[in-house]
């Protein structure tokens, strides 16, 4: 084995485990901090995925988009709301368990017949196109994947104006939430006391 | 273009000579360039700290350090000295493993980041084909960090001041994207090397400075507050929030941070001197002077030549561009949270995008003056 090909699979071995754990570590942990954080780690080690085959192109992207805008987004999330609640127990826990347990095997038998089924080996390493891929994926993308990449564009148009909409309440008499008629003089007040019970 | 010195081939070549094998010879390479550029990012920090306190101290006509070394020199390296030996604090109900690893993750992006700064034409660690796209999307690992310091220490100053700084730098990541955008687009490629050697052609006045005026302030700006130097160091506002982020920190952790700031303004000054300011040439073509003394571009003393005039430019624009931040923080007042916002989203993104709009109208109607 050469020394390259030994990197590569430590490497590899080290990223998957770091996959696996990390998200298993997002589901199962108590402090939603913690589960933040575990997703950003997660999506880095994706990333390092994509850089072990070649793409740096789509790792750069995976880190940007994912661990620099989605991931800080929910980390400021949970930091802005303070408010504390206690969840109240829920009765039919049991059957919801099982509901979500099976939709979760379902899925997970799907990728591992996509896995099976697939062929994953290149007919020669020299198929890999490597620093090129950014150009490709230009090429792509204003050929003949033109239309998702414009129907995204309308997705990401329809998310903001909805974001705006939700942000300035001012300019809408009633609240969406509640329906109750808004306070036109306090924009910044909510339409509920974050703090209530304050201790 | 494969001219200058390869020092990677020249250093196998010297290792095969001792009978290993080339792969062992490449094992023992590669190091090298990594700790040269871990020293290199060091000494330039201390550097910037002695000229800051220097700077500083003749704009409130002071003298400044004095007796550490002559002219103060040694007061960085005393400083750093001091920070190494200090006790390491965590606060009581501070939460000891996002507090420890904040301030890494604040770091080594930007140490990363330094993986595409070219000195040279060979001479950079990686000349990787999305090269500055690699900086800007190492560069949106900051704000985690920062929150997670802010979270982890347990204190309304440090939690605010974390906030406000991944508001900030999510901020004015975009226009500064979209400036370097337009660099991109006249150079048809992402790598360091290419945006310089594309700006090669006449000296001084081929500089994208010239073509980029627009992009140049653009990116200045957005870079100063990327760093979070005043005018837009709001994260960490003294009067108001203690320290920001790094208020519960001592000790080496908070060396981290300061060392982490420092890196990244001159990285920052690097990376604007690469993409505005020719990178590593010399206002007057070195080619040109060759030709007209009669010497031989290929010539190994010449090579070691024009590789020294490389570095020497780089640094020295650099360095020219911290002069200027730092002088820009002695002069200038500190911008309010509403302000700094309204200048990112309201001023400067919308510039960007018609700047970046105008140079692809400019390429398509002058292609030989805006990249073909």
């Amino acid at each position: 084995m050469s020394i390259a090909i030994t990197s590569q699979f430590i490497c590899f071995t080290v990223l998957s485990l770091v996959v696996i754990i990390g998200a298993l570590g997002v589901v199962l942990l108590e402090s939603i901090v913690y589960s933040a954080f575990l997703l950003g780690g997660v999506f880095m080690s994706v990333a390092g995925l994509y850089l072990l085959l070649n793409a740096s192109f789509v790792a750069a992207a995976q880190v940007l988009v994912y661990v620099g805008a989605v991931n800080v987004l929910i980390i400021f999330a949970i930091m802005l709301v303070n408010k504390k609640e206690d969840l109240k127990p829920i009765n039919d826990i049991k059957s919801r368990r099982v509901i979500s347990t099976s939709i979760c095997l379902t899925l997970l038998s799907l990728l591992i017949r996509v896995d099976l089924t697939n062929v994953w080996s290149l007919s020669s390493p020299q198929n890999s196109i490597g620093e090129e891929s950014t150009i490709r994926i230009g090429e792509h993308l204003f050929s003949d994947y033109l239309l998702p990449f414009e129907v995204a564009s309308v997705l990401l148009l329809m998310a903001m104006i909805g974001a705006i909409v939700l942000a300035r309440r001012d300019v809408m008499s009633k609240d969406i939430s509640t329906g109750l008629p808004v306070d036109q003089e306090l924009i910044e007040k909510s339409s509920e006391p974050l703090l209530t019970n304050k201790n | 273009m494969e001219y200058g010195l390869d020092l990677e081939y020249s250093f196998n070549e010297f290792l095969k000579g001792f009978g290993l094998s080339s792969e062992i010879a490449h094992i023992i390479w590669l190091p090298l360039p990594m700790l040269l550029v871990l020293v290199a990012a060091v000494v330039g920090v201390l550097v910037t700290v002695w000229l800051e306190r220097k700077i500083s101290a003749a704009a409130q006509q002071r003298i400044g350090p004095e007796y550490a070394g002559a002219l103060g020199v040694l007061q960085p390296i005393a400083d750093g000295l001091k920070l190494l030996v200090k006790e390491d604090i965590i606060p009581a109900k501070a939460d000891g493993i996002l507090f420890t690893a904040g301030p890494i993750l604040v770091l080594v992006p930007v140490i990363l980041s330094w993986l595409i700064v070219p000195f040279g034409q060979n001479l950079l660690i990686s000349n990787v084909g999305i090269g500055i796209f690699l900086w800007i999307s190492l560069s949106s690992i900051q704000p985690i960090g920062l929150l997670m310091s802010g979270y982890a220490s347990n204190n309304k100053y440090s939690l605010l001041g974390g906030l406000r700084a991944a508001a900030q730098s999510i901020s004015y990541e975009i226009p500064l994207a979209l400036s370097v955008l337009a660099i991109v687009l006249m150079t048809n490629s992402l790598s360091t090397v290419d945006i310089v050697n594309q700006q090669s052609g006449a000296g001084i006045l081929s500089w994208n400075i010239w073509r980029q005026p627009v992009g140049f302030i653009v990116f200045w700006i957005c870079a100063l507050a990327e760093c979070e130097r005043l005018p837009f160091d709001l994260p960490e506002a003294e009067e108001e929030l203690v320290a920001g982020y790094q208020t519960e920190y001592a000790g080496m952790k908070f060396a981290l941070f300061y060392l982490g700031s420092y890196i990244n303004l001159i990285l920052s000054a690097l990376l604007v001197s690469i993409l505005y300011l020719g990178g590593w040439g010399f206002p007057i073509p070195v080619e040109l002077i060759a030709k007209f003394l009669n010497l031989p571009i290929n010539a190994p003393f010449i090579q070691v030549f024009t590789a020294s005039i490389g570095i020497v430019m780089t640094v020295l624009k650099a360095y020219l561009l911290v002069f200027i931040a730092i002088l820009l923080r002695w002069t200038t007042p500190r911008v309010r949270i509403d302000q700094l916002l309204d200048l990112g989203w309201k001023f400067l993104l919308p510039i960007s995008l018609a700047n970046l709009l105008i140079t692809a109208g400019l390429k398509l109607a002058f292609p030989q003056f805006f990249g073909g």
